[in-house]
This record gives C-alpha cells, structure tokens and sequence, in this order.
C-alpha cells in the first residue's frame, strides 16, 4: 500500500486545493482492507446471510471471490452459495425485480460497484447510522441516506437506536474511525457495538472487494513495473549523456 | 525536376528497396538527417511524449473494441466484463482511461511550449493550426469515448454537450435529435458515438498528426531562442546549431520516456481513477435517464472551457463563447506583432500576460469543476475576460514593448 500512497500523495498532492468533483459527503471515514482475506471472507460470508436475500452483486462470480481469498470449493458451495449451483455463475439474488418494486417503492439495487460509485465511506456509514424513526413505514430511518426504503436488516443484531439529542459529546479520542453522529441505544442487538462496528468493517471490505477484484493483482504487478522503471532511468540519463558527449 | 529515385546510391537489398520506395530517403530526411537545435529544453519532451501516448490509445483502443459491446443494454456491463473477466483487462482499460488525461495533459504542455518561445510564428503558422486541429478533434475524440462506458456521467455529459446544439437558432432543436439519432440519448446515439470514436475520428488524427509534422520538417523546428539556426549553415549545409534528430534526440527523448512512463504507470496501476478525476465516481453508476445527478460536471481537460461557457448567462452566448475560445487559438500566428519570437527576448507586459494567462486557465479549470455559485460565477466571468484580453491585446501589446536583442547563435 505504500507505493499507491507516494502516488496518490504526489499526484493529489498537486491538486489538492481542489475539492473532489464527485463523491464525498459520507459521514464517517473508513478506508477498506481488501488484502485482509479473512475480513472479506466474513464479509462475504455476513453479505450472503443478510444482504443477497435483496441485493445482487451481479458482477462478480461466486468462483473469483473464492479464487481471490482463497475459499475451498466445498466451503464455498456450503456457505456462500445459495442462489446457484454453478461457481462460476455471478452472485444474483432470488428476489423478483418486480415484486421488490411493488414491496419497497424501488427494487434494491445491485450492489457490485457501490463501493466504487459511492465510496467505502459512504457504504460504512450507511451500515453504521440506521436509527429508529416511527415516522417510516420501515420504523427506522438513515442518516447517510435520508428517506431510505431500506428496513434495519440488521437491526436484531446492532439493536436500535435514536440519535442523540444536544450537544455532540467531547471527543474522547481512540479510533478515528468513531468520528461522527451522537446515537443513544434504546433496545441492545446480539452484538455489542464494537462487534457490530467490526461487522460493518467487514462487509464494507467485501463490497469493496467486490467492485474491482482484480485491484490487488494490479497492485502487484504494478511494484515490479516501477522497479522495472526505476531503474531504466539512470540507464537511459547515461546512455544521453554518453551521445551527448560530443555535442558543444 | 522530377522525383529522383534512390537520391543516396545504395546498393544491395536496401538499394533495391530505395530504387523502387524512398526508405532511406525517409529515414534521412525525417529522422539521421533531420536537424534540430541543439538547445530544446525541458518543454520539447512533451511532442514526443504526445505521439507516445497516441500509440498507446491506438493500441489499448484496438483490444478494448475486441471486447467492448456499443449498445445501450450491454456496454456498462461489457466495461465490467473486460474489467473482471477478461485477462489484464482492467490494465487495458485504465492505460487507455489514464492515457486520455494524459494526453491532454501533454497536449496542454506542448501548446504552451509553442506559445512561450513563438513557434506559430512565420514560417511555421501551418504547423500551429494542423496542431490546433488534432486539439479540436482529439476534444471530439475524448468526449465521444467518454460516452462509451455508458455510466450516469457519460450519459448525462453527452446531453448536456449535444443538447448545446440546441441554442443554434432555427436549426437548433431538430439539429439536437439528428445528432443524437432519437430525442434522448440513447442506444442510436451510443452506436454512433461509438463509430466516431474507433473509426473517423482517430482516421482523422492520425492523418493531421502526420500532416503536422510534414511541415515541420519543411520547415525545421524552433527553439527556446526563437532563432533560426538554417541561416548559419556550415560549408556541408548542416546548420552549425543543429544537431541530427537521431541519435542525440532519440535517446533523449528515451530518457523523458522513462520518466513519463514511472508518473504514467503509477497512476495506472495504483490510482486510475485519480481520486474522481481521471474517472469520475457516479460513471461506476449505469446510465439511467430518469435519475439526473446532483451535480454533472466533465472530466478536468473540458472545464475550462465549460467555465467559460456556464460564465454566460444567455444558452448561445456561453455557446459562441466556448467555442470562439477554442477557434481564436487558430489565429495566434497574426495576433503576435512581436519583433522577436521568443518569450527570452520579449519585454514584460508579454512575460506578466503568459503567466496570467496559465494561472487563469488552471483556474477556470477548477472552477468548472466546481458547483455554481455567485461568486464562483463572477470568477469565471473575469476568467474568461482576462482569457480573450490575452489573444485580443496581443497585437497591441506586443507591438509596443520594447524587446532585448535576440543573439545570433543559440543559447545553451
């Protein structure tokens, strides 16, 4: 990750007094670990539990991921696999397109490029601020999409919560990632916060994953080309040099 | 006095070649025998940097239409296809993305270079408008590929510029619907797009490439003196400031490509998308027209130009505009009363108006990047005044500022 962060320094560096022209505006920050395997494995694992019920990821094959994070076959038919039989099928969701409409005003969307269109921000704090709002349908409302059509799926597992009134606390340092709305718990889930929050962590590494799979082999591949690069350039300054020798 | 076959007299095989095809004619003329000055700087990189990344949007671009599906149903997915599935796909597809904003970022470099040491100026005014025509239709080029992916915002940007069309008096509205084949955007428009951007349009630029460098080996280059080394010649006729093209140029030029290939490379395989500027992020969305994004704005080589165009308040005002910006660069070559070519040699109101007119231009990039707001907007109004005093003022300008002596040899 080194490499691409001298990059994005010296490059965005450059431009930096611009503002970002697209994208933005989440909440909360997280910056996604896609080279952790075991987290985009729960991840994946989390996402086909709770989330493909609804959501497609119609990019991506069953059969990639478990090349990608290295799931065995079996494994993988097990308790990944649940709207197909083939690996190498793409992960679609069994709900009809049609009914969804009718049921929640418009279809759950494919989440395969999600993490790219909005960000790993905005997809962690999307998860991250759910609270209860007796004015929605669903009961609960979302404060990095307003209005949003989506029930808390994960709410019997994160428990419930109402945002906090007045002033935002002091900081009480730790985790930058903390950094955000106030919420105060009215009915506690399965998980404690902080195992809620690592399970937010974890699908939101999988969904960035999931929409550029082959980031990690580029990057790679990519150290050797600039090693490559790094040193034809001395080669070529002295090859200049030596023909220049006789120009005066 | 006609054509003379094989001028050199080889003999062999290459002497049977060169008695029926001018291969070591070429070779001479245009490459060991073309002299150039022996003082280009920094700035003389950047045109063969241009012709390098031109090879690359050739070749990345013929792979990526073995795989690309222009239709409106299947093109987002067949970009996701060659991102995922087929082999170094992803790569293919972020040189030719990565390799448009490089190429306007050298394009930019190299019209600058023109502009600072007065290479449009006589004999060489060809050359400047053969290069201002590979920038028109390599703006053409870019917008047409810039459809292609079918995201929102290659959706949403081909309305917004083929909907400018529409300020055209009388003809406007129906020019609209004959340009994009359908009252929308969509599969009719995309098809065509397509067509431009993989068969006209690069036909067209190639051909301008190769008619831009004819003449400027009919003329030979300028240099940062702005002298003309032709006029001291030595008893062989070579100029005495001229060194051959090859090797002392190619293997320069090899160096600058090294170090143009590490900036290059890096952003293709560590940050493609540039943070949202070289691919911007609602573009990962597939085009939908019933969703409008909250805020469309082109890819950074355009704003400028989009600045100036949002700066008007009248539709065909900020169209005339916008497109007068572009064309009055076609007339520089008359605009510059200077006695001397060279930026080295010119007087300070020239040195104060370059510098204005860079800083200017980055900044009405920034704004047309940015969401309008009153103040944004009064900028870019100022912007593009100050953009048209630069071209308009120059023949007045230039003509009354006394200049340095110009010294007969180059300078190292």
């Amino acid at each position: 990750m080194t490499v691409r962060h001298l990059l994005a320094g010296l490059v965005l560096g450059a431009i930096a007094p611009l503002s970002l022209a697209a994208g933005g505006g989440a909440l909360m920050d997280y910056t996604p670990d896609v080279s952790n395997s075991a987290s985009v494995q729960r991840g994946a694992a989390n996402f086909m539990n709770y989330c493909s019920g609804c959501h497609s990821l119609r990019f991506l094959r069953y059969q990639t991921l478990a090349e990608d994070h290295e799931v065995p076959e079996d494994l993988l038919a097990e308790n990944l696999m649940f709207t197909s039989e083939k690996p190498g099928d793409h992960i679609l969701t069994a709900m009809p397109s049609e009914a969804a409409t009718g049921w929640f005003g418009q279809a759950p969307p494919d989440l395969s490029l999600t993490a790219r269109a909005r960000g790993a921000d905005w997809v962690y704090s999307f998860l991250m601020t759910f609270y209860v709002d007796p004015s929605k349908a669903t009961g609960v409302n979302n404060l990095q999409l307003k209005g949003a059509s989506m029930p808390h799926v994960l709410g019997h597992l994160e428990g419930y919560k109402v945002v906090a009134e007045g002033e935002p606390k002091e900081d009480k340092g730790g985790h930058g990632a903390h950094k955000g709305p106030e919420f105060e718990y009215v009915q506690a889930g399965a998980l404690t916060p902080k195992e809620y929050e690592a399970f937010v962590r974890d699908i939101t590494n999988f969904l960035s994953y999931a929409a550029e799979p082959g980031a990690k082999e580029r990057h790679a591949l990519g150290r050797w080309v600039l090693l490559y690069l790094f040193l034809l350039i001395p080669l070529t300054w002295l090859i200049k040099k030596e023909y220049w020798k006789d120009v005066h | 006095m006609g054509i003379q076959a094989n001028p050199h007299g080889t003999t062999g095989f290459l002497g049977w070649i060169d008695d029926r095809f001018p291969l070591t004619k070429i070779w001479k003329d245009h490459v060991a025998e073309y002299y150039a000055p022996k003082n280009f700087n920094f700035w003389y990189y950047f045109g063969s940097l241009a012709m390098l990344v031109l090879v690359n949007q050739l070749l990345t671009g013929i792979f990526l239409a073995m795989h690309y599906k222009p239709s409106a149903a299947e093109a987002f997915s067949s970009v996701e296809y060659i991102m995922r599935d087929v082999p170094f796909g992803d790569l293919l597809r972020y040189l030719h993305s990565t390799g448009a904003s490089a190429f306007f970022i050298v394009v930019y470099l190299h019209m600058y270079r023109g502009l600072i040491y007065g290479s449009y100026r006589k004999p060489r005014e060809l050359i400047w408008i053969f290069g201002c025509l590979i920038y028109l239709v390599l703006m053409a080029e870019a917008f047409a590929g810039y459809v292609l992916p079918w995201g929102q915002m290659s959706y949403w940007g081909a309305q917004v510029i083929i909907s400018l069309f529409g300020a055209i008096p009388v003809i406007g509205p129906d020019l609209v619907i004959w340009i994009q084949g359908d009252y929308v955007p969509s599969d009719a428009t995309l098809n065509r797009l397509f067509s431009l951007h993989v068969v006209a349009l690069p036909f067209v630029l190639v051909g301008l490439v190769v008619a831009h460098l004819m003449a400027l080996h009919e003329v030979g280059s300028n240099n940062p003196d702005g002298i003309d080394i032709k006029e001291n010649k030595d008893e062989n006729g070579v100029p005495r400031d001229g060194i051959a093209f090859h090797p002392y140029y190619t293997v320069k030029d090899l160096f600058g490509v090294s170090i143009f290939l590490t900036l290059f490379l890096g952003v293709v395989f560590f940050l493609p998308d540039a943070g949202g500027y070289f691919l911007e992020k609602p573009n990962f969305e597939e085009a939908n027209p019933a969703v409008t994004p909250e805020h469309i704005a082109p890819v950074w080589y355009f704003t400028p130009f989009y600045a100036m165009l949002r700066a008007v308040p009248d539709k065909l005002g900020g169209v005339i505009v916008m497109f007068a910006a572009v064309l009055i660069l076609f007339v520089l070559p008359w605009l510059d009363r200077s006695k001397v070519r060279s930026i080295r040699y010119k007087g300070w109101i020239s040195k104060v108006a370059m510098i204005t007119f860079a800083i200017n231009f980055v900044v009405l990039a920034w704004l047309g990047l940015e969401p309008p707001s009153d103040a944004k907007t009064l900028a870019a109004r100022v912007g593009t005044v100050i953009y048209f005093l630069f071209f308009l003022l120059m023949p007045i300008y230039t003509k009354m500022e006394s200049t340095k002596p110009v010294p007969a040899r180059v300078t190292s």
